[in-house]
């Protein structure tokens, strides 16, 4: 694969879609680590939602 | 299980987490198949290797555009329905139809300087794709400023229906006006302008951002409905202090 004379743009073009595809992937997955951790935490000190209370929290 | 079980955030919880693993691995083939094809497709007769940023731009485009039709479609569901369900879909749909709308914007401008000799003109098409980028940005800051959750919801759908008007100015914009950007190449009538050498990995590398942003609005639609389960039990934890 041979990228001619625009190579640099070519490149840079890939890297900053990879960048921002990157960041918005760990977004989600720290997102969801914090939440989760954060609901587990409130678990233990037996906080419940009004709906909740029939059974554990859904996640 | 009927499509109308979805609603209730506690089942559509067990569908995300049931349809997520198989999301992500459809994801990931089209990627694998797409940039494949992106490897192997040959240069164009006029722009030469610079056709590979359009495996990148035209989908991106595409999917800043489709954000922002589903952040209109749940506006509707939580302006008319009231349904907590659509804020969510809504809420999680900003970010990452921003982040798409960015690419769009940055990919075409080094896509520009070697083909036209600059990276930017205000012409239509850019210029209304840079205003659906400040819309996006002020969706999030709606959302994410908001003191009162329910007012800034409400706030960003008003936005959010405000602003669908702006997405066929997008796609008529090079047919309304003389622009630099080119007319449509894909979708016109009389079949498609583009060899299908290259009109193929095109559509998989756009099947393949489809995927991923549904993998992700599902995943950030689960995060936020985690966020609001929390967001209730600490103010239960506060009005029992």
């Amino acid at each position: 694969m041979i990228l001619g004379p625009h190579v640099d743009f070519i490149v840079a073009a890939y890297a900053v879609t990879v960048f921002v595809v990157v960041a918005l992937m760990a977004w989600v997955i720290l997102d969801y680590l914090a939440q989760r951790r954060i609901l587990g935490d409130l678990e233990e000190r037996g906080v419940t939602r009004h709906s909740g209370r029939a059974g554990k929290v859904e996640r | 299980m009927a499509v109308i079980d979805l609603a209730n955030p506690t089942r559509f919880l067990a569908v995300v987490n049931r349809v997520l693993p198989w999301l992500m691995a459809a994801t990931i083939l089209a990627f694998a198949f797409g940039l494949a094809r992106v490897m192997y497709a040959p240069d164009d007769y006029q722009q030469g290797a610079t056709v590979k940023i359009m495996f990148l731009h035209v989908p991106a485009a595409w999917l800043g555009m489709m954000g922002w039709g589903v952040m209109t479609v749940a506006a509707l569901g939580t302006l008319v329905w009231r349904h907590p369900l659509a804020d969510v879909a809504g809420k999680a749909a900003a970010p990452i139809g921003a982040a798409f709308t960015f690419i769009c914007l940055v990919t075409g401008s080094l896509w520009g300087r070697p083909m036209w000799g600059t990276y930017w003109v205000w012409d239509a098409r850019l210029t209304s794709v840079l205003v659906l980028f400040l819309l996006y940005l002020g969706v999030l800051a709606l959302y994410w400023t908001a003191e009162d959750p329910g007012r800034g919801s409400r706030a960003a759908a008003i936005l959010a229906l405000v602003g669908a008007v702006n997405i066929p100015i997008i796609k008529f914009s090079v047919e309304w006006w003389n622009t630099l950007h080119q007319p449509a190449s894909i979708i016109r009538s009389g079949g498609s302008a583009i060899d299908p050498s290259i009109l193929m990995p095109l559509l998989i590398m756009a099947g393949a951002f489809t995927l991923l942003f549904f993998t992700l609005h599902l995943a950030a639609m689960r995060n936020e409905i985690l966020r609001r389960r929390v967001r209730s039990m600490r103010l239960m934890q506060a009005s029992r202090a």
